[in-house]
C-alpha cells in the first residue's frame, strides 16, 4: 500500500500499468488498491507542482501568522475552519510556538493579499493579531528544488 | 646542416619502443569505440553507464566541505583514518557477522580498483594462475597480467544464472592455479551467489588450496535479502580477501574510496605496496566516507529502493519486447540475450545505437562467454528507461 503511495506522491501521473511494472504486481491489483485509497479519502487529490515564477502573470503568496483567542467549546477548530473556507487560502495549519495558526494565502497582487487579510481575516472573531510575510522567492517545494541547475555529467559509457 | 639532420635520424627517439611489453600486449578497452560514438550523438539514451545516476547525498558532501574549511588537508596513516577503519569493521560485523581487527586487517584504498590491483600484486608470483569467472568487470585480467600472473577465464552461463559452478572451476584449475576471483553481485550480469551456491564451490577452493579475492562492491545492492560472502563460510575468512567500497552503495564513484579486508599477512603485504605507490587514500574522501557510513543508511536504502523499482520495470520490459532476460538479484544491470535476433552483441549494439540512439555495452566486452548478451545499466531515470524500451522495441520490429 505504502509503496504505491510512495510512487504516486512523486509522480501523480504514474499509471497503474507503470506502478504494477515497478512493483512487480498485477495491474488490476494496483488499480483496485488506488481506488480503495481514493474512496477511503487517503488520496485526496492529484496535483501539479508549478514554478509560478516562470510565468508572465505569476501569483503572490504570503504566509500569515495568526494569534487566536481560544474559544471555550470549540478550541482552534472553529476559527481554523472559517479561515479554510476562503478560496484565497491555500493552507491552514495549527502550529506550536509563538503563534497559533499558520495560513498561506494566494493572490494576484500584494495589494490583493493585504486587503484580503485586513478585511477578511483580521476582522474574524477570535483573531488577536495577524502578521503577514510575503514570499519573495521559493527555493524548494514538495521536496523539489525549483531552480534548474545543470546536472553534473556522467561519462556516457563506463565499465 | 645536412649532417645534423642525418644524426637526428640516427638518434630518432621512438617512444613506442620504450613501452613495456606487458602494456603493449594489453588490448585496448572494448568500450572505447562506443564511448566515442555516443559522446558525439545528440539525444542518445545511454544505458552504458556503470555508476549511479544519483549525486552523492548532500550530508556527505557537506561533511567534506566542512572538513576542508577546518583544514583537514594532511596525509592520513597509510592504512587510512583509524575512525574510518573502525566504522568499516563495525559495518562488516553487522552485515556478515565477521570480526576484522581495524588495526591489522583493514586497508583503505583509492577506490576498489586500487584494492584489486594490490590484492594481485601482493599475492601473485610470475607464472601463477588466477581463475576469473566471466563475464566480469574488465579490470581483473589486465591487473593479474600486470602483476606477472596468468589470467584463466572460467565461463559462466545463462542456464546457471551466471553463477560459478564447481565443475567449471575444476576444468580450469592447473597445478599453477593460486587464486580465484569472485565478483558477486556481478557486473555485468547482475547475478548473485547465495550461501548455498558458495558452499558448492568451497570444496574445490579448499582442495586446490586457493586464495579467494572477492569483489563485493555491489553487495549493498542485493534485492533478494542479505548478501552472502565467501568469507562467511566456515573456515573461509582467512582464505578470503574481501574488496569493497562506497562507490555504488552511497553514490560515491568519483571520490575513489575502497577498502580491503583479509588476514593480517595479506593486508599487510597490500599495505606495503600501497604505502610506496599511493601513500594513503585522499583525506577529504575518507572524511566523506566516514560520514556516509555513520549516517548515510537512510539515503542508501532510498537509492536501493529506487534501483529495485527500476529493476522490475526494466527487466519485465525487456522480456515483454522479446529480449530474453533473467532476473538479476543484485547490482544495477540487466543482461538480456540477443541470440534470437541472429546478431552478435557487437552488431546489435552498434545498430541499436545508430538507428535508435540507445547505447548499451556488448556483452563480449566482459569476456567471451558474454557474447550474445548486452549489458544494460538501469542506473538511469525511469523516464529514460521507458523511452529506451520503446526505442529498443522499434529496433526489434525493424529487424523482422
Amino acid at each position: 500500500m505504502n509503496e504505491i503511495l510512495g510512487i504516486l506522491s512523486e509522480n501523480a501521473k504514474a499509471t497503474p500499468t507503470e506502478i504494477a511494472a515497478l512493483l512487480g504486481r498485477s495491474e488490476e491489483e494496483v488499480a483496485r488498491k488506488i481506488k480503495g485509497m481514493e474512496e477511503a479519502g487517503i488520496i485526496k487529490k492529484y496535483i501539479t507542482l508549478i514554478d509560478w515564477e516562470k510565468l508572465e502573470v505569476s501569483y503572490v503568496f504570503a504566509v500569515l501568522e495568526l494569534k487566536v483567542a481560544l474559544q471555550r467549546k470549540t478550541g482552534y477548530d472553529s476559527v481554523a475552519e472559517r479561515i479554510a473556507r476562503f478560496s484565497e487560502v491555500d493552507s491552514v495549519r495549527l502550529i506550536s510556538g509563538d503563534y497559533d495558526l499558520q495560513v498561506t494565502v494566494k493572490g494576484k497582487s500584494m495589494k490583493d493579499v493585504a486587503f484580503f487579510v485586513a478585511e477578511k481575516i483580521a476582522t474574524l472573531e477570535g483573531i488577536q493579531s495577524t502578521c503577514t510575510h510575503f514570499i519573495l522567492k521559493t527555493y524548494k517545494e514538495h521536496g523539489v528544488v525549483l531552480e534548474d541547475k545543470q546536472k553534473p555529467k556522467r561519462l556516457v559509457i563506463s565499465p | 646542416m645536412k649532417q645534423k639532420q642525418g644524426l637526428k635520424e640516427v638518434y630518432a627517439w621512438n617512444p613506442e619502443a620504450h613501452l613495456s611489453t606487458k602494456v603493449r600486449a594489453m588490448p585496448p578497452s572494448g568500450i572505447r569505440k562506443f564511448f566515442d560514438l555516443v559522446a558525439n550523438m545528440k539525444d542518445a539514451i545511454s544505458l552504458g553507464v556503470g555508476e549511479p545516476d544519483f549525486i552523492t547525498p548532500w550530508h556527505v558532501r557537506e561533511a567534506c566541505i566542512y572538513a576542508l574549511e577546518s583544514g583537514t588537508t594532511h596525509y592520513t596513516s597509510n592504512k587510512g583514518m583509524p575512525e574510518l577503519r573502525e566504522k568499516i569493521a563495525e559495518g562488516i560485523r553487522d552485515d556478515l557477522g565477521l570480526a576484522y581487527d581495524p588495526e591489522e586487517q583493514i586497508l583503505i584504498t583509492t577506490g576498489v580498483s586500487e584494492a584489486v590491483d594490490l590484492a594481485f600484486r601482493a599475492t601473485v608470483n610470475p607464472g601463477d594462475e588466477v581463475l576469473i569467472p566471466e563475464p566480469c568487470y574488465v579490470a581483473y585480467t589486465p591487473d593479474v597480467e600486470l602483476a606477472g600472473g596468468r589470467a584463466r577465464s572460467v565461463p559462466t552461463r545463462l542456464s546457471d544464472e551466471f553463477k560459478v559452478k564447481p565443475e567449471d572451476l575444476l576444468a580450469a584449475v592447473t597445478p599453477k592455479t593460486k587464486t580465484l576471483v569472485l565478483s558477486y553481485p556481478n557486473n555485468p550480469t547482475g547475478a548473485v551467489m547465495t550461501r548455498q551456491d558458495l558452499e558448492d564451490i568451497a570444496d574445490v577452493v579448499v582442495e586446490k588450496d586457493l586464495l579467494v579475492v572477492s569483489d563485493e562492491v555491489y553487495c549493498k545492492l542485493s534485492y533478494w535479502g542479505k548478501h552472502s560472502s565467501f568469507a562467511q563460510l566456515e573456515g573461509m575468512q582467512d582464505r578470503t580477501v574481501i574488496l569493497n567500497g562506497l562507490s555504488k552503495s552511497h553514490a560515491m564513484t568519483g571520490w575513489r574510496i575502497g577498502y580491503a579486508l583479509g588476514s593480517e599477512p595479506i593486508t599487510s603485504a597490500m599495505t606495503k605496496i600501497h604505502q610506496y605507490t599511493m601513500l594513503c587514500a585522499p583525506v577529504m574522501a575518507q572524511v566523506a566516507a566516514l560520514e556516509a557510513l555513520q549516517s548515510g543508511k537512510d539515503e542508501m536504502l532510498r537509492m536501493r529502493h529506487e534501483y529495485d523499482l527500476r529493476r522490475r520495470l526494466f527487466v519485465s520490459g525487456l522480456n515483454r519486447i522479446g529480449l530474453n532476460t533473467f532476473e538479476p538479484g543484485g547490482a544495477f544491470y540487466a543482461f538480456p540475450s540477443v541470440k534470437s535476433t541472429g546478431l552478435s552483441s557487437q552488431e546489435f549494439a552498434e545498430l541499436l545505437l545508430k538507428e535508435q540512439k540507445v547505447a548499451v555495452v556488448p556483452g563480449n566486452v566482459f569476456g567471451e562467454c558474454g557474447e550474445g548478451f548486452l549489458r544494460c545499466s538501469y542506473a538511469t531515470s525511469r523516464e529514460e528507461l521507458i523511452e529506451a524500451l520503446d526505442r529498443m522495441e522499434n529496433f526489434l520490429s525493424s529487424l523482422k
